[in-house]
């Protein structure tokens, strides 16, 4: 039985259409008959399955349409076409630093942070000392959230996010926050979630992180799927296909 | 579908008080009187109202104060829950985009802090109309059925106004237009009085109009209005309340395409 099973997924964008050119455009267009919708399918036919316990490592250029397949994965969006099954709860920790509001504490928005991922105030209580020292934000605490610097704030968004204990994991471009130390750290501490046998995907632009992570990858190009399979292979494929498009 | 509801408030109860600690923050953050503006801008309204249109309304009309601060009261209620709910699902897309919660949770985050500038506001008025010299009865009970008519129909409209918001930006000009209409057709502070019975009637296809209708009438007239009254503000905020659900459930994947 696979944890998550993607079958012909594919994923459409309209562009062009009243939203993007308002309400006098779209009647004069219309009344002209100059009224074109455009299509744009971020994520074309895409199928895979990952068993429990596996590590997917999704890579592809900018515009590949890996943080739309997220989405999807993660019920934010639903395919155009095709279907995604998903067996069990999902964590997904996509752009972590958005939606932190600058007005309210560190503390204040550690918490709701909390209460958006899901997890109960009870919980929050006891994790909350554990989140700042690993965040490193002893002294911030009650400091509202648009002092801290870039780094700080990524620091607190892994910390809130890594203490999820969920069926599948999704983490997009996550594990490349904060200055060196903190990056060995919740590196670390990302294989220590992953040891305990939850299904992950991983987006990533470092291939040395995917290899050393995961056990299969699926490539994405311009929506489509290149490849997926094996890590070592499909790695070597897309590096490959990197190295020629370099020169 | 009702206690479907219930319990997902129950599962999402710890997101729900932090979503409504933040808009109480946001909205009073760097004022010095803080939740002091919610009493003292709709008092300052009234002293207003009634400098200006005691010579032309007050002179006629008993208990011209408590008649003009219910009017004020439940159309000012009306218009900063709507308008402050039609922005509650654009202003929460960094959330919505990225993860997977309830999105009608923003817009009653946004109206619980409505509805305690509502009852701040409630115990004002009653504090007016025993100055006024308004007979209190054990009928004032039943102002509950009108306060929660209005309760639910806001949250109603607010649903369809912020759903329409991501499709439509122009509703927010358009609604500021329609929401001052709606101001000088509630009767808020002259009297139907001088109109003919059969116009008299058409007041009540005000939403609002019927709220403030039933609250004068308890409060100043010492009458709980007829069967009919609650039986169109039932319809009222049914109405608004299954469009707004419709169009939340229909669009609920629909919406971030358009942020």
């Amino acid at each position: 039985m696979p944890v998550i099973k993607a079958s012909g997924v594919s994923i459409r964008y309209i562009t062009g259409d009243f939203k993007d050119i308002g309400l006098k455009e779209y009647i004069t267009r219309k009344l002209t008959k100059n009224f074109v919708v455009h299509e744009f399918w971020a994520n074309k036919n895409i199928s895979f399955e990952l068993e429990k316990g596996d590590m997917l490592g999704i890579v592809g250029s900018n515009g590949a349409g890996k943080s739309t397949l997220l989405k999807a994965i993660s019920g934010i969006m639903v395919p155009t076409r095709g279907r995604i099954q998903v067996q069990g709860s999902v964590a997904a920790l996509l752009e972590l630093t958005s939606g932190f509001d600058g007005d309210l504490t560190v503390r204040e928005n550690t918490y709701l942070r909390g209460a958006l991922l899901g997890y109960t105030r009870k919980f929050m209580d006891e994790k909350y000392p554990e989140i700042i020292d690993f965040a490193e934000l002893q002294d911030f605490q009650d400091r509202p959230f648009k002092q801290l610097s870039s780094g700080m704030k990524s620091r607190l968004a892994f910390s809130i996010a890594c203490l999820v204990n969920p069926d599948i994991l999704i983490l997009d471009e996550v594990l490349s926050v904060g200055d060196g130390a903190f990056r060995e750290k919740s590196g670390q501490r990302m294989k220590e979630i992953l040891a305990n046998g939850v299904t992950g995907i991983l987006v990533s632009h470092s291939l040395s992180q995917i290899r050393s992570l995961c056990n299969k990858v699926l490539w994405l190009d311009h929506g489509e799927q290149m490849a997926f399979g094996e890590a070592k292979e499909v790695c070597d494929r897309y590096q490959a296909f990197l190295e020629t498009k370099g020169k | 579908m009702f206690k479907n509801i219930l319990l997902r408030l129950k599962q999402h109860q710890f997101l729900f008080e932090e979503l409504v600690k933040r808009d109480f923050k946001q909205k009073y953050k760097r004022t010095v009187l803080g939740m002091g503006w919610s009493i003292l801008s709709p008092l300052l309204q009234l002293l207003v109202m009634k400098i200006v249109f005691t010579t032309f309304f007050g002179r006629n009309t008993p208990f011209y104060t408590t008649y003009l601060f219910a009017g004020n009261l439940l159309f000012n209620f009306f218009r900063e829950s709507t308008t402050g709910g039609m922005g509650s699902l654009m202003s929460n897309r960094q959330i919505f985009t990225k993860i997977n919660v309830p999105k009608y949770l923003f817009l009653l985050s946004k109206n619980v802090s409505t509805i305690i500038n509502f009852g701040l506001n409630l115990i004002i008025f009653f504090i007016f109309a025993a100055i006024d010299g308004v007979p209190f009865t054990w009928k004032f009970i039943t102002l509950i059925y009108p306060i929660i008519y209005l309760i639910l129909f806001n949250i109603g409209i607010g649903l369809i106004l912020s759903a329409l918001y991501i499709f439509f930006r122009d509703i927010k000009y358009l609604y500021d237009i329609l929401t001052m209409l709606l101001m000088y057709m509630s009767a808020i502070f002259y009297t139907v009085d001088s109109y003919p019975a059969n116009i008299q009637q058409l007041f009540y296809i005000n939403p609002v109009y019927c709220a403030i209708k039933y609250f004068r009438s308890v409060v100043i007239d010492g009458v709980i209005p007829a069967w009919w009254l609650h039986l169109i503000m039932l319809g009222f905020a049914a109405l608004a309340l299954l469009i707004g659900g419709v169009m939340y459930k229909k669009k609920n994947h629909h919406f971030l395409y358009y942020v």
